[in-house]
């Protein structure tokens, strides 16, 4: 029952912050310095979600060597899509110097 | 009817959302798997680690929940951290509110709902490369299903049968939605505000990776942010000395 009570708590909780802003609506409107802030949101968030991922995959400080095949597959990835702009290509490259690395450098 | 001229039907944005999420849906399903594995392990009942994946829809958060239950935290603690750990969802419905605001509110309710970093990074790329698109919450629609769905699924997966995937992180699964993040920023830093706003955000998330309740990643939103500013600001101060000058 407890338990039951936290789920159900954490659930408002969470739906409350992801929620509030949309069903607000047409009623927030942002002073132009944060309208320009939230452009900027985009890139800095999804770059910290994984940059950790890349630079340390174990969790064990700075992994920049041959021995780090999440390493080698992001720059694949910023590499291709750099040079072509086209994403899917991006993520299948990316996934298949992922996966070759992880057998053929390491394995 | 839709004219030829009116763009894509409401039924294919909905599948070119799922498609476009497809990737993240790889990423994802490992962590629900082990997440339905540590249900299993701790105190929760089977259908009570069903229902938080149903109604949280958080991932993080659900892990750090099951860690706070083992750690015979308090409900208030364990509530406040999920607010914590969650906060950064609304940065995202900031960011995207101007595409959905003139939605009906059941609409805004439910995407509302559904939003996750997956869905998120999706989106943003979309509304950059679309941003008038009619059908854009079709589409947003599309890519949060798919993302709820697949949670639930390997949810139940790991509660059922988690024990049978033991090795299940050293996979790298996860690497796809690295991937998927890197198509989506590359083609937004053509930009020197924004390179040096994800450069700056990188290094902060890098170096306070271990802080907890994801107060790393808030700090690198932050510093980047403020990066990003700064430089658009100096560049915009530049131009308009040379206009005067």
């Amino acid at each position: 029952m407890t338990y039951t009570i936290m789920i159900l708590g954490m659930a408002a909780v969470t739906v409350f912050i992801k929620a509030s802003l949309f069903v607000a609506g047409d009623r927030v409107s942002f002073p132009p310095l944060l309208k320009e802030a939230l452009g900027f949101v985009p890139v800095t968030v999804l770059t910290a979600i994984i940059m950790p991922m890349i630079l340390s995959p174990r969790g064990q400080g700075l992994e920049l060597s041959v021995d780090n095949p999440q390493l080698a597959g992001a720059i694949a990835a910023i590499l291709v899509c750099a040079l072509t702009g086209r994403q899917l290509l991006t993520i299948v490259a990316a996934l298949a110097v992922f996966f070759g690395w992880q057998m053929g450098v390491m394995g | 009817m839709d004219s030829p001229h009116s763009g894509p039907t409401k039924g294919a944005s909905l599948a070119a959302g799922a498609r476009d999420t497809l990737p993240m849906l790889v990423g994802a399903a490992p962590f629900g798997v082990i997440f339905g594995t540590l249900v299993a392990a701790s105190p929760l009942a089977a259908w009570q680690g069903q229902m938080m994946s149903l109604t949280v829809y958080a991932g993080s958060s659900q892990f750090i929940a099951l860690g706070l239950v083992a750690g015979h935290a308090g409900l208030a603690v364990i509530w406040l951290t999920t607010f914590i750990v969650n906060l950064r969802h609304m940065l995202y419905g900031a960011a995207l509110l101007p595409h959905v605001a003139h939605l009906p509110a059941r609409w805004r309710w439910l995407l509302g709902f559904l939003m996750t970093d997956e869905t998120f990074a999706v989106m943003s790329g979309h509304y950059a490369r679309h941003p008038r698109a009619p059908m854009g919450h079709w589409y947003f629609l599309g890519s949060a299903l798919a993302m709820y769905g697949n949670w639930q699924l390997w949810t139940l997966v790991g509660l059922l049968f988690g024990a049978a995937f033991p090795q299940l992180q050293s996979l790298g699964l996860d690497f796809a939605m690295v991937a998927t993040f890197i198509a989506i920023v590359v083609p937004q830093l053509a930009n020197l505000p924004r390179f040096a706003a994800a450069l700056a955000a990188g290094t902060t998330a890098f170096l306070g990776q271990d802080l907890p309740y994801k107060l790393g990643l808030m700090a690198a939103v932050i510093a980047g942010v403020a990066v990003g500013l700064a430089l658009s600001r100096w560049r915009a101060g530049g131009l308009t000395r040379e206009r005067t000058a």
